[in-house]
Formats: C-alpha cells, sequence, structure tokens
C-alpha cells in the first residue's frame, strides 16, 4: 500500500482470542512496556447475546499497531484500568455508556455524552462537590456568549483561583457511529465531513485510507500529494483561526485581526482546489474531488506567499510582545508527566515536549517523500500551544512551496471502487489540526460494516484542559480554554 | 444663559457620544478596518430606549434603581467638572470629595444591583470592581489635594488648572497626569484593566455586572459610563490647556480638543498592548497611587514641609 498515514488491517478471524483476565493483564503489560493507547472501544457481540466485543489499538514506539481483542459478559464485565493508567479514562466510560458493560469500580462512570435515554437525564447529574465556606461554584454554559458550540463547565473555586474543573459534554450528539452503519460503506464520505465541521479533511482522509485498505485499492503518488495539500491547508486555516481567538481572547487587537484575515486567505485557497472553503468534497474513497490546473497553480502560489509574507510579520509581532508573553506564559501548564499519564495527543501534547505526530515517520507516501518538520516545545503553557501552532504552519507553508514545486498540478478522479473485504478489521489514524483522528472499520461476514469507531483527539484532550486550569485564576480560563482549541462536535459526535 | 454655562451644557450633551465612538474608531483604524460610525453609542442607546426591559425574577427594586442611581451621580459628577475649559456648571469648595463619593455611590449601587441578581458571574465581577476602586479612590485624593495645595484653592475647576512653574509644581503636575490617565482607565473600563469588547464574562469586571440589564437601565449606564469618561479626560485635558485663562471660546475648542487627544491616546494604547492579567491589574493601579504619593511628596518640597 501506498497510504500516507498511517492503516493498520488484520482479519478478525486471525487475532488472537484472549479471555478478559488476560487480556486486561496484556494490555497492562503492553502499556507498561511502553505502548501507548490509541484507542479502546467496545460493541454489543451480534454472535453471541449479552457480551461486549472490546478491542484496544496500541502503539509501539516503531509506529506499528497492535490489535487486542476480548469478548466479555456484559453483565459480568471486568475490573478498571483508569486508576493505574489515566490515559484510559474516556475510552472506558464510552465502553460503559455505549455498551452497557459493567466497568467495576470505576472512581467516576459519568456518561461521556448522553447518549439515548441518558440524555434526558443530563441536568440531573452529579458534579464534582468540594465543600468548604470560601469555595464558590461557578457555572458556564451549556449556552455560551459567543457563537459557539454547548459544553457546561463547572468551576470549584476559592475567590479567583480555580481548585477543580469539571466540563460536560454532550450537547451535541447526533448518533454519527449508529448512522454510519445505515449507508452504503463506500458513500459515506459526505456524512463524515460533519463529524466535526473545522478538521473535515482530516476525517474524510481517515475514513478514505480504511476504505481503500478494506478494497485493496493502490494510489498513485498525484492523489496522496493532493489530499496532503489539502489537509496542510486546513491545518494552517485552523491554526490561523485559533491564533486570532487567542489574540482576542487577550485583548491583542493586531495579533487579532491579523490572523483573522490570514484565515480568509488559506480557506479561499482550499476552495479554488475543491470548491469549498472546509475542504467539503476534496477527498472521495479512491480518489479526489479535487483539481490543480496551470492555470490555478499561480494563484495558489500567490496565496501560499502572501500567507508566508504576512505570517512572518504578525508572527514576530506576537511573539515578541511582552504583554502577550506576560498573559501567557505559565497559564493553563500541562506539565510532560501529566500529559503523557492522561495520553494527551496532538498539538497539546507537543506543547507539553511529547513528540507525537501521525506524519512522523511514515514509510510511505506524501509525508515519506518530503517529511514535515515535527514542532515541540517544553513549557507546556497557553505560550508553548501558541508557538507550537506558530511553528506548524511555518512548517506546513514550507512543505506545501515544495511540494507544489515538484508536483504542479493535480486532477480530479472518482474511479469506482471494488468491495470491501470481509471479516476486517482495520484502523487509520490521520494527523488532523488538533491531533491524531482515528477510525477503525470493522467489516461482517459480506461486505457491510458492523462497526465504526469514530474518534477525534478532543475525547482525549478534554481532561488535559481539565487538569490545566487547576490552581490557576478563574479569568485565565477562556484564555486555556483557546489554546487547547477543542471540538465539541467531534468530541459529542 | 451665560456662555460658559452654554458651551458646558453643549460639551455634556455631545462629547461622552464622541469620545467613545473616537476610542472605538482609532482601534479600527489600527486594526486596518473602517469602524462603527463615531455617534453609534447614541444609535445603541436611542435603539435601547425603544426598547423593554426584562427583570430577572430573582431581582428586587434595587436592580432598577441601581441604574438609575448611577446615571444621576454620573451626571452630577460632570456638574461641578471642567467639562469645557471654563468654570463648569457647579462649583464650591472642596467639590473634589463630592466627585469622588459620587462615583463611589454610583458603583456601590451597580454593586448592590450585580449582587442582587444572584449570579455567579456578576459577583465575581462585582467583588473585582470593589477591590480595584478601593486601590483607586486614595489616588483620586492624594491628586486632587496635591493640585489644590499648589493652586491654593478649594474647588476641583481652580484645582485642575494647574500650570506648572517649577519643578516641584511640574513634578505634581506630571503625576497628576500618570494617576488620572489610569483612573480614566480603569473608571471607563479600558484596556489594559478592562477588555470592553470581550464577550468572555470569567475575564470581565465592568461588563459583567450589567449582564442583566436591559432596555432603558442598559441605555442609563452606558450613558454614565461615557459621562464618566468624559469627566475623567476633561480633568486631563484641563490640566493641559494652555489657554485655560483666554477667551471662553478659545478655552473650550482647546479643552475638547484635549479631550479628544486622550480618547485617541487611549483607542491606540488598547489597540497595542494585550490585557493585563488580573492578578497584576492591582499593581497597575498602585502606579496611579504612587504617583498620587508623588504628588504629595512634590507638595511638601514646593511648601518646605508637609503641608
Amino acid at each position: 500500500m501506498t497510504s500516507s498515514v498511517l492503516v493498520h488491517a488484520v482479519a478478525v478471524a486471525r487475532l488472537p482470542s484472549f479471555d478478559v483476565h488476560a487480556w486486561r493483564s496484556e494490555l497492562l503489560e503492553r502499556l507498561t512496556a511502553g505502548l501507548r493507547v490509541v484507542t479502546l472501544y467496545g460493541r454489543r457481540s451480534h454472535e453471541k447475546e449479552g457480551t461486549v466485543i472490546i478491542t484496544a489499538v496500541l502503539q509501539g514506539a516503531d509506529r506499528s499497531l497492535q490489535v487486542l481483542r476480548t469478548c466479555v459478559d456484559a453483565q459480568l464485565g471486568y475490573h478498571e484500568l483508569t486508576t493505574e493508567r489515566p490515559a484510559l479514562h474516556c475510552f472506558e466510560r464510552e465502553l460503559h455508556e455505549q455498551t452497557g458493560l459493567r466497568v467495576a469500580a470505576h472512581p467516576w462512570l459519568k456518561p461521556v455524552r448522553f447518549q439515548g435515554q441518558a440524555q434526558a437525564a443530563m441536568n440531573d447529574y452529579p458534579f464534582y462537590r468540594i465543600e468548604g465556606k470560601e469555595v464558590h461554584e461557578v457555572a458556564v454554559g451549556p449556552i455560551h456568549a459567543g457563537v459557539i458550540e454547548p459544553g457546561s463547565f463547572r468551576f470549584m473555586c476559592q475567590g479567583e483561583q480555580v481548585h477543580h474543573l469539571e466540563i460536560q459534554l454532550g450537547y451535541q450528539h447526533r448518533g454519527v457511529e449508529a448512522r454510519l452503519l445505515q449507508l452504503p460503506p463506500a458513500r459515506l464520505a459526505p456524512l463524515i465531513e460533519t463529524i466535526a465541521g473545522d478538521t473535515s479533511v482530516a476525517h474524510t482522509w481517515a475514513y478514505c485510507a480504511a476504505v481503500e485498505q478494506l478494497c485493496a485499492r493502490e494510489l498513485p503518488l498525484e492523489v496522496e500529494v493532493a489530499r496532503a495539500v489539502a489537509l496542510e491547508l486546513e491545518r494552517i486555516a485552523m491554526h490561523l483561526a485559533t491564533l486570532s481567538g487567542l489574540a482576542a481572547d487577550i485583548g491583542f487587537l493586531q495579533g487579532a485581526t491579523s490572523y483573522g484575515r490570514l484565515r480568509t486567505t488559506a480557506i479561499n485557497t482550499l476552495m479554488l482546489l475543491c470548491g469549498s472553503r472546509f475542504g467539503r468534497g476534496a477527498l472521495r474513497p479512491g480518489g479526489t474531488g479535487m483539481s490543480l490546473s496551470s492555470e490555478l497553480l499561480p494563484q495558489v502560489l500567490d496565496n501560499l506567499e502572501l500567507l508566508r509574507v504576512d505570517l512572518a510579520i504578525i508572527n514576530d509581532c506576537f511573539l515578541s510582545a511582552r504583554t502577550v508573553r506576560h498573559r501567557l506564559r505559565e497559564v493553563g501548564v500541562l506539565s510532560r508527566e501529566r500529559a503523557l499519564q492522561l495520553g494527551v495527543v496532538g498539538v497539546v501534547a507537543r506543547a507539553s515536549g511529547v513528540a507525537c505526530d501521525a506524519r512522523d515517520g511514515v514509510s510511505q507516501g506524501a509525508y515519506q517523500v518530503q517529511p514535515v518538520a515535527l514542532c515541540t516545545a517544553a513549557e507546556g503553557d497557553c505560550f508553548a500551544r501558541a508557538q507550537v501552532r506558530i511553528a506548524e504552519m511555518d512548517a506546513s507553508l514550507g512543505w506545501l512551496s515544495i511540494m507544489l514545486a515538484r508536483h504542479p498540478g493535480f486532477a480530479r478522479s472518482r474511479p469506482p471502487l471494488p468491495a470491501l473485504a470481509p471479516g476486517q478489521l482495520v484502523v487509520s489514524i490521520v494527523e488532523g489540526f488538533r491531533g491524531e483522528v482515528v477510525h477503525c472499520l470493522e467489516t461482517g461476514a459480506s461486505d457491510t460494516l458492523v462497526h465504526y469507531k469514530v474518534q477525534d483527539p478532543s475525547l482525549r484532550n478534554w481532561m488535559g484542559l481539565a487538569l490545566a486550569v487547576r490552581g490557576n485564576e478563574i479569568s485565565d480560563f477562556p484564555i486555556c480554554n483557546k489554546s487547547f482549541d477543542l471540538s465539541y462536535c467531534g468530541h459529542d459526535l | 444663559m451665560s456662555l460658559a454655562v452654554a458651551l458646558n451644557l453643549a460639551v455634556l450633551v455631545v462629547l461622552p457620544f464622541v469620545l467613545t465612538g473616537v476610542i472605538n474608531r482609532v482601534k479600527s483604524l489600527w486594526s486596518g478596518r473602517k469602524g462603527p460610525p463615531i455617534f453609534q453609542l447614541a444609535y445603541d442607546v436611542r435603539r435601547l430606549l425603544r426598547k423593554t426591559s426584562v427583570y430577572s425574577s430573582t431581582t428586587t427594586p434595587i436592580f432598577r434603581l441601581a441604574p438609575l442611581a448611577l446615571f444621576v451621580c454620573s451626571l452630577a459628577s460632570a456638574l461641578i467638572s471642567p467639562l469645557a475649559g471654563v468654570p463648569p456648571l457647579l462649583s464650591f469648595s472642596f467639590d473634589f470629595v463630592w466627585l469622588a463619593y459620587l462615583w463611589g455611590l454610583g458603583r456601590m449601587a451597580l454593586l448592590l444591583a450585580a449582587l442582587d441578581t444572584g449570579s455567579s458571574f456578576e459577583g465575581m465581577g462585582a467583588a473585582r470592581e470593589a477591590t480595584f476602586a478601593t486601590l483607586l479612590e486614595p489616588a483620586l485624593f492624594l491628586v486632587s489635594g496635591s493640585l489644590c495645595a499648589f493652586t491654593r484653592s478649594h474647588s476641583l475647576h481652580a484645582a485642575f488648572a494647574l500650570h506648572p512653574h517649577d519643578g516641584a509644581s511640574l513634578l505634581a503636575w506630571a503625576a497628576a497626569l500618570v494617576a488620572l490617565f489610569i483612573v480614566v482607565q480603569v473608571e471607563a473600563a479600558r484596556m489594559p484593566v478592562d477588555d470592553p469588547t470581550t464577550h468572555l464574562e470569567l475575564t470581565m469586571i465592568h461588563e459583567v455586572m450589567v449582564l442583566d440589564h436591559s432596555g432603558v437601565e442598559l441605555a442609563a449606564i452606558q450613558v454614565a459610563s461615557a459621562v464618566k469618561l468624559l469627566v475623567g479626560t476633561s480633568l486631563i485635558s484641563s490640566l493641559l490647556n494652555p489657554w485655560s485663562q483666554q477667551a471662553p471660546l478659545l478655552a473650550a475648542a482647546a479643552s475638547v480638543g484635549g479631550s479628544l487627544l486622550i480618547a485617541v491616546v487611549v483607542g491606540t494604547v488598547e489597540s497595542l498592548i494585550a490585557r493585563l492579567k488580573m492578578r497584576a491589574v492591582p499593581q497597575y493601579i498602585v502606579v496611579a497611587l504612587g504617583s498620587g504619593v508623588l504628588a504629595l511628596l512634590a507638595t511638601a518640597w514646593s511648601s518646605g514641609g508637609v503641608p
């Protein structure tokens, strides 16, 4: 395969079968050996009533993926792993919510997104409480002052200082995963693009890569490059949006307006290529909806040059302003230990000194012929996250100019796909602008899907935000929130 | 109606709206945009006056009375201020005490109204406003007192017409300018202390206290804030005005020009720097307090001992 993204396929029948105790100890053993958990999810078994099939995907230091699977009685369940491995907390909560599986002794089995019947009880669900005379609670949301997505934030404060923040999400739950199983597997792209509207390219690429793997379809490098161009343009546009928002939140007018203006240039460039400013229709299984003709090329290159020149000026203005530094340094610190413990991904992890990027070290495709620089920072504060975003935009712009010089054109292509291979499990990982987007597809006996698991990086990073805010002033929360810039609908599905 | 009264009234009616408009326009120009009309605040007020007010069921009559109290206090403080570089509408001995406590009274009304809503946001805003005001009030007194000592007068109008003539008075004059500029920034809820354009409740100071107000009450609060901004800028403008003893029209023109200039400076500061951390705001206000102390020391220097 020539996929530029990490894709791993296994035949379900050939997976080693563990009983739940062996699975649990095997999982812990591999995590202790230094493997990283990519995802852990479950589904109710169709074959055996009352049982749940749990799948854990792990990644080794060499970037290879491993799958550990078990089948467990829903009533008996298993003993929780969150206390030992906090990185699993969101997965175990989701597992319990989606399958009803008993996760014994779990410290806080609150639903992740209140799907189905639980939605009615959303307002009654308990928040953590802290008792004390000087403790006061501040509830923010779920309806916010800005035109943003809904999410409920409950702060436990002592004066201006935040002791604890609990984030309750799920207001955007639409039943995406269930809906994905109701449509023909090769025609899901328009739905996938709406999982998180600002990450449509990354999600669609993860879907396309998985489907192409299931069809054993090889793609020419030209198509891979076109997809990577869209992904990098999306990254630049969304980093610009985040930085513009961050500058606005600290009242730094020049940054807010300049980054905001440049974002329009970035998304307009994407529109030149695929007809949509948000990358809708840019990718389709087996091909691409983008075309770059020789007439269009100068326009695209001009836009990139404008971005390069103007970004250099405003980046310097933003990074060298003492008031900006004063405002963002040592605010919302997520230490490297915490980041590793929680398993946060993407920009947040890299700003805390964890070098993880799904584009790094791929053995084939667009990022292999021209690697993108891995950008990290050590401090883990709001300033570090802004720095990483700025460095990544520069890296992406550099990559785009090199690749567009080598591949100055690509054409729309949508070849028909063969049927999906039955009995396969495919995991694909794409580095979106927030972090790794993970899609897991499983085909049944025929060529239909029996399970589609979508994982946005936000699912893992929200807890990072909650912990980064601890001990900070409550007035600094909006800045922390913006520097993480997580998705609500990507989390809520 | 004498010329002075007419000038004062004209400035009082027009300039509060213009100053706010100028600040916003300056910010827009710095960020490469056209910006709203100069009289946008007036249009907003007209719109708000036509709307009905909405009251939360947890509030009491305090909530309805507070905006009125704030409005009256602001207007009353404008009566004793040298708005147009000519003698103000009202002037009497030690009227600067009146100014400080009119502002204090208006603030207290707003704090009570904020607490009256029972909202955690407004409670936080009220706590912040009260903390910062506590630091600001002594600065205002120290400056006013020192200027009175230098000009051997007891009224705002006379005291703030100080023209430096020796080292000590120059020091007091400069210290007063610094302190007053910070007073204006804090009282008018401008950057780097407060961000009047933010939508983030958790970071607000002044704006969060008026979140629940609507209609006529909100209009009253907005006008009161604009009038306070005018009073603050007119005090600075009065210190800067070289023609305050000249013909009324010339003095008035210089005074209005000075106020507009200060609005431009406020807008420019707001455009070029980020907002301070909440924790650092008291330190910034202490600069005003320090300047007030400096003005007091200059008085002692000039009179050869404690005045």
